[in-house]
């Protein structure tokens, strides 16, 4: 018994001894990032150059990073919010502005991305990745040109459509459609949107999130919705898929770095985000995660590449002229959110 | 025949129980990163899961929370079940109720209510925070499975040991102690399974770049679970395994020596 306490105790000594060592002086960050969203071996790099220590975390969505700098107890330095959560951060004072002249490596970004109406003028974040939502599919059982939403509602293709499992996507998608805007506050259109989700939901082979990859690289749909980045690597891994982004328009989303009100250490996070704007870093990022870089000169030569050469990774200024971004809608995101309840409820 | 049909069954049901983790373990060599796709055999996954210092970190902590929770609350666990046993019966009541409620508590209110009970006394949310929270949510199950063990004691044995002129620490090591192990060994288990497969408490409880290997892989959900996932979680179940065969051995070895079951 005596030997089993012993044991006990020097097992507690050293853990309580490790977790108190590595703790130096250096400068820290916290970065709070998508999980699997940069190339992990840029933040040796930064560490390397600033002398600091990047303590980096992930996470899965915008309001799971939300909650927990509402929280009031995280410390983070530089987050990555997508559009409309920008948006919603910026009215609720959670973001803090950007010095610009600390991040002088802005000029790289592309000034198509720049002063988009979520963020006017950027003064508070930056683009980091970039895309289009469009419909992935099979060329050789989709033998028809896909340019059109409509293609999901064709019963020729029952149980073979993937949706995303996500209110904005979806509700979009119908909403696009019908001609209205995917932003749309309107009680009646957002209606017509459902009823157009329920009269599809017999043809939907299954509501997704990032099985969507794996089921249309092992050829078990024909049609999907997905975001731009994943169609890339879809394609990079089946030759006999493609990427299409529909004529009546639809979502171009942001992923953006800023800096949160939690900051402690503005000066090294402003840093780090000229750090992430880099040629060679962006690069490297793009490269690694195969989302298309904000970064115009990294764009270039990523495109080079025979996997990145294609519409998904590098949409062209037709196919944007017809995308928007989404937009904060406020306490109407609860009928955005009981309109894809009832959808998925539904017989 | 009935055999047969008994045999059918078994290996029906380990089947089920075992297709999924062979299917990990095969996929954690497969070339493609998709489980869509088989692209050949590769180690990639294995080299690439030695050089990923966040899967390295996120593996340290998952492993340092569950020691340290694990010893922690089976000690502050097995003290307070002797306190419990020793209360009236009223008092043990009451008790056992309190002990109860986190029991049955989903994980979801448990971990919301660390996490405003924190944000309220302003600690900064880390890994003192989610050491502090799996402590909490594993000392009613030591307690639990010691407090039956002190049940199941003769409580004559303690005034014997008296009689006996044993001093009162050693009446504690050398009889208590002794009697319930067998309880404190299941407390001190369970508490390690149910602290290393945390999800819900650690999300809320975590903060400053600490988090462990159940929020990490649920952070890769937006762009599809890395293979290195697979390559850890075969080496992990390679070790346990591992360890269960060892133990068994060595069980064995003891049966055979002392004659009897231990």
């Amino acid at each position: 018994m005596k030997k089993v306490i012993g044991i006990m105790c020097a097992v507690l000594l050293l853990a309580v001894g490790l977790t108190g060592c590595g703790q130096s002086d250096a400068q820290k960050l916290y970065v709070y990032n998508w999980g699997t969203y940069i190339d992990n071996t840029v933040l040796a790099d930064f560490e390397k150059e600033n002398n600091c220590k990047v303590v980096y975390e992930n996470y899965a969505s915008n309001e799971e990073m939300y909650y927990k700098l509402k929280s009031g107890n995280a410390n983070y330095d530089v987050v990555f919010p997508s559009d409309y959560m920008i948006e919603k951060m910026i009215k609720e004072n959670m973001l803090l502005p950007l010095d610009k002249q600390n991040i002088p490596n802005l000029k790289n970004i592309d000034p198509k991305l720049l002063n988009i109406p979520f963020d006017p003028g950027n003064q508070y974040s930056v683009p980091y990745f970039w895309g289009t939502l469009g419909i992935l599919y099979n060329t050789e059982k989709v033998t028809e040109t896909v340019d059109s939403w409509s293609i999901l509602w064709n019963e020729a293709y029952a149980k073979k459509i993937l949706m995303y499992d996500s209110q904005r996507d979806s509700i979009g998608i119908a909403l696009a459609l019908l001609g209205y805007s995917i932003n749309s506050t309107n009680t009646d259109e957002l209606n017509k949107a459902y009823e157009l989700l329920v009269q599809q939901k017999p043809l939907v082979l299954a509501y997704v999130n990032d099985q969507v990859i794996d089921m249309m690289i092992g050829n078990e749909a024909d049609l999907a919705v997905v975001y731009s980045g994943d169609a890339v690597y879809c394609m990079s891994e089946n030759d006999k898929l493609a990427y299409a982004v529909p004529k009546e328009g639809s979502n171009q989303w942001f992923d953006n770095v800023a800096i949160p009100f939690t900051s402690k250490n503005k000066e090294l996070a402003e840093k780090f985000i000229d750090f992430m704007c880099r040629d060679d870093i962006s690069l490297k990022n793009t490269m690694e995660v195969g989302y298309t870089s904000a970064n115009q000169n990294a764009l270039k030569e990523a495109s080079k590449e025979p996997a990145y050469d294609n519409i998904a990774y590098n949409p062209t200024d037709d196919i944007l002229a017809r995308c928007t971004a989404y937009q904060d809608i406020g306490q109407f995101i609860a009928s955005y959110a009981d309109i894809w309840t009832k959808v998925k409820a539904a017989q | 025949m009935k055999k047969a049909l008994r045999n059918v069954y078994l290996y029906i049901m380990l089947l089920f129980l075992y297709a999924p983790i062979l299917v990990l373990m095969v996929y954690s060599f497969n070339a493609s990163k998709s489980r869509g796709q088989w692209g050949g055999f590769t180690l990639e996954w294995y080299r690439r899961l030695f050089m990923d210092s966040n899967i390295q970190s996120a593996l340290y902590y998952t492993v340092l929370v569950a020691i340290l929770a694990t010893i922690i609350s089976t000690i502050v666990g097995t003290i307070s079940s002797i306190g419990i046993f020793l209360y009236g019966n009223r008092v043990q009541k009451l008790m056992l109720n309190v002990n109860y409620i986190p029991v049955i508590n989903p994980d979801i209110v448990t971990g919301v209510s660390m996490m405003i009970l924190f944000a309220f006394m302003s600690m900064r949310q880390g890994f003192a925070t989610m050491l502090i929270a799996h402590i909490t949510f594993c000392i009613p199950y030591v307690i639990l499975s010691v407090l039956p063990k002190l049940r199941q004691m003769d409580v004559n044995l303690i005034e014997a040991a008296m009689d006996l002129g044993a001093r009162p620490m050693q009446i504690i090591t050398k009889v208590v102690l002794a009697e319930i192990k067998p309880g404190i060994v299941t407390g001190l288990l369970f508490a390690f399974t149910l602290s290393i497969d945390d999800f819900v408490i650690s999300f809320f409880t975590t903060g400053s770049g600490v988090s462990n290997l159940s929020i990490y892989v649920y952070s890769m959900a937006k762009r599809g679970i890395s293979p290195e996932i697979n390559a850890l979680s075969t080496l992990m179940i390679l070790t346990v395994t591992l360890l269960l065969f060892v133990i068994n051995k060595r069980n064995n070895k003891k049966t055979k020596i002392t004659g009897e079951r231990i």
